[in-house]
């Protein structure tokens, strides 16, 4: 265990640092270049992005809410909060991941192609994941699945060695529990 | 609510209808702006016929857009005020650029307005088109694309709002020339609606605050390392910050950005860290218990080898980003806030705790600080038949120091020697291109320094190389009658670069050496300057005291030792208490290592 207040901050165990997923939610101006100017702070410090998503979610207010993951130290993390907080068409930064009250959601598309058992298998755990069947031919199912991140991660899993031959992602969306907003 | 209510009636001159030149112009008015530094073309020509017709504003007419930067930039920092520049579209715009990131990284206000093609043009690679907006994106505090005119008069006000609040930075606003001829409602700075909800936190927590005074006071080796953030705070802040080294009996040290908030003269003063900083604040600064930054980053060239940083100290920040927080260094207490603000609250916090310093403890630190200072790392054997770059600021220290003087410099060797020969005692006056190192800033930089005080001593402390690259502005200094000095610390030589491939290369001096230099007095005289030049010693005294009394631009070419280097200095990769001093210079080659020489 790192000393919890030691006497200089090199004796903090840097060594001890993993790298985290962290999700942000911000809520920004919606404005031309706001995206571009959000993508490229982390593009010019290295910083990596896992997923993005972004839609105004206010027309009056002219807001946008962008849902960021990222992965880093706790240093690094704390780094992106403050340059996400700096940029003058930011209105409010929250760390989803800190937060125990935080949700988050994805949802997926995913095509299987299959025929037999292996076909009647995959309607199997798209039912027990409570996956939709949208399209079908005689030879695929395209399901609609939404969860955490990792339970769609999960049913990708398990469909791949059932003909899972396409994915596609909306990234993850973030909102607290409780009557509070952000 | 009933509906009238919340219809406040503008007053009449708000509601005035203008073309988007003519909002620009009285936007810039109502803003308090007297001068604005630009340089016209194709896609600007709207606005200039709108200045044409405006005689409150000051135009000064520059000779490169780059120019345009700079010169705002010493107008912004000698005065306080924002800078504001004008220029076209495309190459009016890139030229810019350099100025403009200068601006960013030496945290400087700035509003740039940038001439555009029409909208229904944009994108087509029209003439003199580029995308100054995302070309500006990284490189300004926010930046603008007016696509219509009833925006304008929001942009602009919002623009100077954000340039000049929390951390200072440029702002660019680009408008298309169809913009420019639009019409629209004014509205002045108290009737716009701003779309951006941007408050930066300027008063300190109060419960942080309480943490670090406490940490202060129980330290026995407190040292204050402040910068460009207390100068940015604004006058005040200086005071307040020599109130509290009153308070505190710390030693106060400074970075490059910040020479001038604490005065030179009080004995607290151990002068400035960093790579060529003085031997007694490097080693302040590591041997420190509690170290107190205020507005200051710790830049690379501050720490030195990061892991060796001050490692037996206890650290608190203070500054108006919070992202410089933890950024390059960790720090125990860590205050957002304004530097005026938190130091009011810092002082509050002293007295009405009772806080008090070990004074046997500061004594013992005190008597460590003096033997590093008897060190005397300034010191330089003088020449005879040749005059030394650091006797040449010395004795301009000696002429100017009892004048209203304001310095700037260009970049490089003769940059670090006016910092340390130089003595500040006053914040505003010293401008100097800290973060982005910018050649060729000092020049146009003495052009807005003398618009803001034209009774003023302005000196640039230049370069021969350096001030090569933007000498075209002495026609500008020409042009407005303005009385600036170029003293040029010339040895031929990229004097840093050639320093670094002496010592760190073998020396192989590769393309560092000016094979052909202008005569420098015949260029001033080309220019309708006066040019003056000084070969030996002997004739040092009375050429400055000339150059000073004139009053008009001087060129001043002062012949100095060619292969002198700056010292002392931290090896790239060395930590702050193995500094080195002019007489151990001998080999550095050898005591850098190979990562060391991979640093910049």
């Amino acid at each position: 265990m790192p000393d919890p207040q030691p006497a200089s901050v090199y004796d903090l165990d840097h060594k001890a640092e993993v790298e985290n997923l962290a999700t942000f939610a911000v809520l920004v101006d919606n404005e031309p270049g706001v995206l571009h100017r959000l993508v490229g702070l982390f593009a010019a410090r290295g910083y990596n992005i896992e997923s993005l998503t972004v839609a105004e979610t206010d027309r009056n207010a002219h807001t946008s809410r962008v849902t960021i993951v990222t992965r880093g130290t706790p240093h690094v993390l704390g780094q992106i909060e403050a340059q996400l907080e700096k940029m003058v068409s930011t209105r409010h930064v929250q760390d989803v991941t800190r937060d125990p009250n935080g949700l988050e959601r994805e949802l997926a598309l995913v095509k299987v192609k299959s025929l037999g058992a292996e076909r009647v298998e995959a309607l199997r755990v798209a039912d027990i994941f409570r996956a939709r069947v949208i399209d079908t031919t005689h030879e695929s199912f395209v399901f609609e699945i939404t969860g955490a991140p990792n339970k769609i991660d999960k049913f990708a899993e398990l469909m791949r060695p059932l003909g899972l031959v396409e994915l596609s992602r909306t990234g993850v969306l973030s909102i607290t529990r409780g009557a509070d907003a952000l | 609510m009933t509906a009238h209510q919340t219809i406040t009636a503008p007053e009449a001159a708000d509601t005035e209808m203008m073309s988007g030149a003519e909002i620009v112009v009285r936007s810039l008015l109502d803003q308090g702006v007297e001068v604005l530094f630009g340089y016209p073309g194709g896609a600007v020509l709207p606005i200039y016929d709108a200045l044409f017709a405006e005689p409150r504003l000051r135009h000064i007419l520059v000779r490169h857009e780059q120019g345009a930067t700079h010169a705002a930039e010493g107008y912004a920092r000698s005065t306080g005020k924002p800078g504001v520049v004008l220029v076209t579209s495309g190459p009016g715009a890139t030229n810019a650029v350099t100025g403009i990131v200068d601006a960013l990284m030496d945290s400087i206000p700035l509003v740039v307005i940038t001439g555009q093609v029409a909208t229904h043009l944009i994108g087509t690679d029209a003439f003199q088109e580029c995308d100054t907006i995302g070309i500006t994106r990284s490189i300004t505090k926010h930046n603008y694309l007016v696509k219509n005119v009833d925006d304008l008069p929001r942009i602009m006000h919002e623009a100077f709002h954000i340039a000049t609040s929390g951390r200072p930075g440029p702002v660019v606003i680009d408008i298309p020339k169809d913009v420019q001829f639009g019409k629209a409602a004014y509205q002045g700075p108290q009737a716009v609606t701003h779309a951006h909800d941007y408050r930066p936190q300027v008063k300190g927590d109060a419960g942080r605050i309480a943490e670090a005074v406490t940490l202060i006071a129980q330290s026995r080796r407190p040292i204050l390392y402040t910068g460009g953030g207390v100068i940015n705070a604004g006058p005040r802040a200086a005071k307040l910050l020599r109130e509290f080294a009153e308070l505190t009996g710390a030693p106060v040290t400074s970075t490059l950005m910040g020479l001038g908030a604490f005065p030179a003269a009080d004995p607290k003063w151990l002068g400035m860290l960093g790579m060529h900083g003085s031997f007694e604040a490097n080693h302040a600064m590591h041997d420190c218990d509690v170290m107190v930054a205020l507005g200051a980053r710790f830049d690379d060239r501050v720490t030195g080898r990061l892991d060796a940083f001050a490692p037996t100290s206890r650290k608190i920040h203070v500054d108006i980003d919070a992202s410089s927080i933890g950024k390059n260094v960790r720090c125990d207490v860590g205050i957002v806030g304004d530097a005026a603000s938190v130091l009011e609250d810092m002082i509050a916090a002293w007295k009405s705790m009772r806080l008090s310093v070990d004074k046997t403890a500061l004594a013992e630190w005190w008597k460590q600080i003096e033997v590093w200072r008897a060190r005397d790392c300034f010191a330089y054997t003088p020449d005879s038949k040749l005059i030394k770059p650091q006797q040449a600021v010395e004795r301009l220290y000696h002429h100017a120091k009892d004048k209203d003087v304001y310095i700037t410099t260009e970049v490089g060797q003769h940059q670090m020697w006016a910092a340390q020969y130089f003595r500040f005692e006053d914040p505003n006056r010293w401008m100097t291109s800290g973060g982005l190192g910018t050649m060729g800033y000092g020049l146009p930089a003495a052009v807005g320094v003398q618009i803001a005080h034209p009774d003023s001593l302005v000196i640039d402390i230049a370069g021969d190389a350096s001030v090569q690259m933007t000498m075209q502005e002495m026609a500008t200094a020409i042009q407005y009658d303005l009385p600036i000095k170029i003293f040029i610390l010339n040895n031929e030589w990229m004097g840093m670069v050639r320093q670094w491939q002496q010592l760190l290369h073998g020396e192989r001096y590769s393309h560092s050496y000016s094979e052909s230099l202008p005569d420098f007095v015949k260029m001033a005289e080309a220019f309708g300057a006066v040019g003056l030049r000084a070969e030996h010693p002997g004739e040092l005294d009375d050429k400055i005291a000339e150059m000073i009394s004139v009053r008009r631009p001087v060129l001043f070419d002062c012949r100095v030792t060619k292969e002198e280097n700056c010292f002392p200095m931290i090896p790239s990769g060395k930590a702050h208490n193995e500094m080195i001093l002019a007489q151990e210079a001998r080999d550095l080659g050898s005591i850098i290592d190979e990562a060391g020489k991979r640093l910049v």
